[in-house]
């Protein structure tokens, strides 16, 4: 059972990363215009320029 | 006004980079292309740095240098096809800040939950098999490393609200749900301090993810609902004519007039605040703030008030600010009144937890003495008395209402009606008397043009364009049937009505006496009459309001739904009666001051009604305060409709009778789900207080029952068959 010695961090780490990331994007008024992030994936405008 | 400067500067702020930014309200935005065009349209504008449009809330952040201005955004926007308008962002968006904070605990509580759930199911997992009790011991630890400080902060929303509860000694469904997580916390810590076989800390953030979950979407339902009533505030909202030093009316939004300066309202436009006559003479419809649709003569030295509608004469008026306004003075006293009743009400949920909460802790203790008594150890009863109280946190009763608040919210949304407070969908639906303002409400807020029978539409027609060239209210109104140019050469003389020549024969639009005609017998009395006349020919047409399209379906199915209705009018007899007469309300009272409304919406409540007040003038705001729940149309005074539960959109007064349905279905969901949560609490009691609950049957207990009140919550966006019929068109009494 030794390779839980290292797993569990591992498992933890990866769940935290997760949070932050969440956190992170929140934070980034990511959420702020769901309709708007749907609608601008479709947008052109990016390979025009 | 197009001539006239605008003044926007109320609207903009400067960002840290010193570029000038403001946000606008933009009207019309569908489809997939709106958000390049308006984006790279203002980009290309020279100075302009930045042009973010938020699709989901239609809101527009520019943000501009020193070569242009925000005349020429909104220049720009408007050149584009789209109609914007400068919105005041509030500086401190509680509701928004609130929102993040919930879902930042949701976050976390959800990660814990997730990670917690992982090392359980290893847990249940070698409970069976061969886990020994060392790596056992070491997954309880870890648990309680991640479970500890996720529940300190995730459970802060029911802590606080908890804690708030208890010192103002009110027991509210938070204190069951914060005692229920910290026990589950507590004793699964000292239990693996001891190196028992059972924890629960998958049990205690489980239960905050899902009621996290409830909390956050019931917010986020509500907070879209009040976004678009805030849009539509701002796409209506209103200048005034601001007079600088030299005296040049400068166009400002009545959000910057200050106490003291001077405005001009030109003949036919709405006052922007309130104020005391310096120049002028006019007549005023105070309909919207007094429900008074006769106008009254103003001249220098009166008060006239915001949202007053100015008649044929342009008036000089010096802003006020409190003082003299005695009727906005006994509004605001009458509100704070009735606003201290309305607090009085307790949410359906609490009310439960009042009578919930006491039984459990009793059964809790009773069981715990029930198992010493039989000869258990101390340690054993005690885990035993937790097991009953963790099994018993309300998951289930305290999603029962949030669920259906959700689904409500949202079928409400597609209706038209604008849900403002949270508690409204239960008190709406225990309401059994409706009362209706008239003047704006039950009547449109714009009056209509009534003809005598076999009027000959052709003349109407040139009527209405000569009636463009006119500045009295009257003509306004028929002007808006105009198809085509405005007659040329027009001369309007005042006080009489306008004159042009028409293909070599005299038309005259105006008073009787201008045109020589009388008045006919099959207009209204409560219209205001103005004639027409070309050459021999001509008729007299009546200004008059209008019901509201579906005023009379609505009153009968608000009727079939065993509703009694009850008109509260600050309007005439005469101009009540009709109303009361076409719509059959028998119990129409007209003439009712502010105070006078409230003492009677006060009578009907000491007789045991649950009192709905649907109203929109400024007289009405004390009432809907003190009513059960209220409901306001989105065109009503700004200070009316910040009392009201709810706003409704459009022309028509179904949504009146969509709100009491569907709150009257979302009820009858939220007492389902009580009933299943209920039955859930018999089926896992006995468990508990047996000893057979385990934190693995803990765990599906609660998850299992959470979502079956979810999904039985689902139900309340479903119209049952013939409960909601599509709003009839047509009957229209124009």
């Amino acid at each position: 059972m030794n390779v839980l010695i290292y797993l569990v961090p591992l498992a933890l780490a990866l769940g935290l990363a997760g949070l932050f990331a969440f956190l992170w994007s929140l934070k980034a008024g990511q959420y702020d215009d769901m309709d708007g992030a749907a609608r601008r994936i479709l947008s052109d405008e990016d390979v025009r320029k | 006004m197009g001539a006239e400067a605008v003044d926007y500067s109320v609207f903009v702020d400067h960002d840290a980079a010193g570029h000038a930014q403001m946000n606008l309200v933009v009207e019309g935005i569908s489809g997939d292309g709106c958000i390049e065009e308006i984006e790279r349209g203002l980009t290309a504008l020279p100075g302009v740095v930045r042009a973010r449009l938020n699709y989901t809330n239609h809101r527009l952040s520019v943000a501009w240098g020193a070569e242009t201005s925000a005349d020429a955004v909104v220049a720009r926007l408007s050149d584009l096809g789209y109609r914007a308008h400068p919105f005041a962002m509030p500086a401190a968006d509680e509701e928004a800040e609130r929102a993040k904070w919930l879902l930042r605990c949701l976050g976390v509580a959800g990660f814990a939950a997730m990670n917690v759930m992982l090392l359980s199911v290893s847990v249940w997992a070698g409970n069976v098999s061969d886990i020994t009790p060392e790596t056992r011991d070491l997954f309880h630890w870890v648990s309680a490393l991640i479970a500890l400080p996720a529940a300190a902060y995730a459970g802060q929303p029911f802590f606080r609200s908890a804690l708030a509860g208890l010192k103002a000694r009110k027991l509210n469904m938070d204190v069951p749900i914060s005692l229920g997580v910290l026990l589950a916390l507590g004793m699964s810590v000292v239990e693996t301090a001891l190196s028992q076989e059972h924890a629960y800390f998958d049990s205690a953030l489980m239960l905050l993810f899902f009621l996290l979950a409830g909390r956050y979407l019931d917010h986020a339902a509500r907070q879209r609902t009040r976004a678009v009533a805030a849009n539509v505030a701002a796409l209506r909202g209103e200048f005034a004519h601001r007079l600088d030093a030299e005296g040049c009316p400068v166009q400002v939004p009545v959000q910057a007039l200050r106490p003291g300066d001077l405005i001009l309202v030109p003949a036919g436009e709405r006052v922007g605040a309130d104020g005391v006559v310096v120049d002028g003479r006019s007549n005023m419809s105070e309909a919207l703030v007094t429900g008074e649709t006769l106008p009254r003569t103003v001249a220098a030295g009166d008060a006239v008030h915001a949202g007053s509608l100015n008649g044929e004469g342009a008036l000089t008026l010096r802003v006020t600010a409190g003082g003299d306004q005695t009727l906005v003075d006994e509004v605001q006293r009458l509100l704070d009144g009735a606003m201290t009743a309305r607090t009085a009400y307790v949410r359906l949920a609490d009310r439960v937890a009042r009578a919930y909460a006491p039984v459990v802790h009793v059964t809790a203790l009773a069981s715990a003495l029930f198992w010493i008594a039989m000869g258990a150890s101390l340690h054993d009863a005690v885990m035993i008395a937790v097991a009953v109280l963790i099994i018993t946190c309300p998951c289930a009763l305290a999603l029962a209402v949030p669920a259906v608040q959700v689904v409500a919210t949202g079928a409400l949304f597609r209706s038209g009606i604008l849900l403002r407070s949270a508690d409204m969908i239960e008190r709406l639906a225990q309401v059994d008397t409706v009362v209706f303002d008239k003047t704006g409400t039950l009547t449109l807020p714009d009056p209509v043009v009534r003809l005598p029978e076999g009027t000959n539409p052709a003349l109407v027609r040139l009527a209405a364009r000569l009636a463009l060239s006119s500045h009295h209210p009257l003509a306004a109104v028929l002007a808006r049937q105009a198809e085509g140019a405005p007659v040329p050469e027009a001369t309007e003389e005042a006080g009489a009505g306008v004159r042009a020549v028409i293909d070599g024969r005299e038309a005259r639009l105006g008073s009787l006496a201008f045109c020589g005609l009388d008045a006919p017998a099959d207009l209204p009395a409560s219209a205001s009459l103005i004639a027409f006349r070309l050459g021999d020919d001509g008729f007299v047409a009546g200004i008059d309001q209008a019901l509201r399209a579906d005023a009379e379906d609505v009153a009968t199915a608000l009727t079939g739904m065993g509703l009694s209705l009850v008109i509260l009018s600050g309007d005439r007899p005469d101009a009540v009666a009709p109303v009361a007469r076409a719509l059959g309300i028998t119990d129409a009272r007209p003439g009712l001051k502010p105070a006078a409304k409230i003492a009677a919406i006060a009578d009907m409540k000491a007789q045991g009604h649950r009192v709905l007040m649907v109203g929109d003038g400024l007289n009405d705001a004390p009432a809907l305060a003190a009513a059960d729940a209220s409901l306001s149309p989105v065109e009503g005074a700004a200070l009316t409709k910040a009392q009201a539960d709810a706003e409704f959109l459009g022309t028509k007064l179904g949504p009146v009778r969509d709100a009491l349905a569907c709150a009257r279905s979302a009820l009858k969901r939220i007492r389902e789900n009580l009933w299943i949560a209920l039955l859930y609490n018999l089926i896992a009691v006995p468990l508990a207080v047996g000893g057979y609950v385990t934190p693995l049957v803990a765990a599906l207990a609660m998850s299992g029952s959470s979502t079956l009140v979810t999904v039985n919550a689902l139900r309340a966006g479903v119209p049952r068959a013939g409960g909601m019929p599509a709003a009839q068109p047509g009957k229209a009494r124009s």
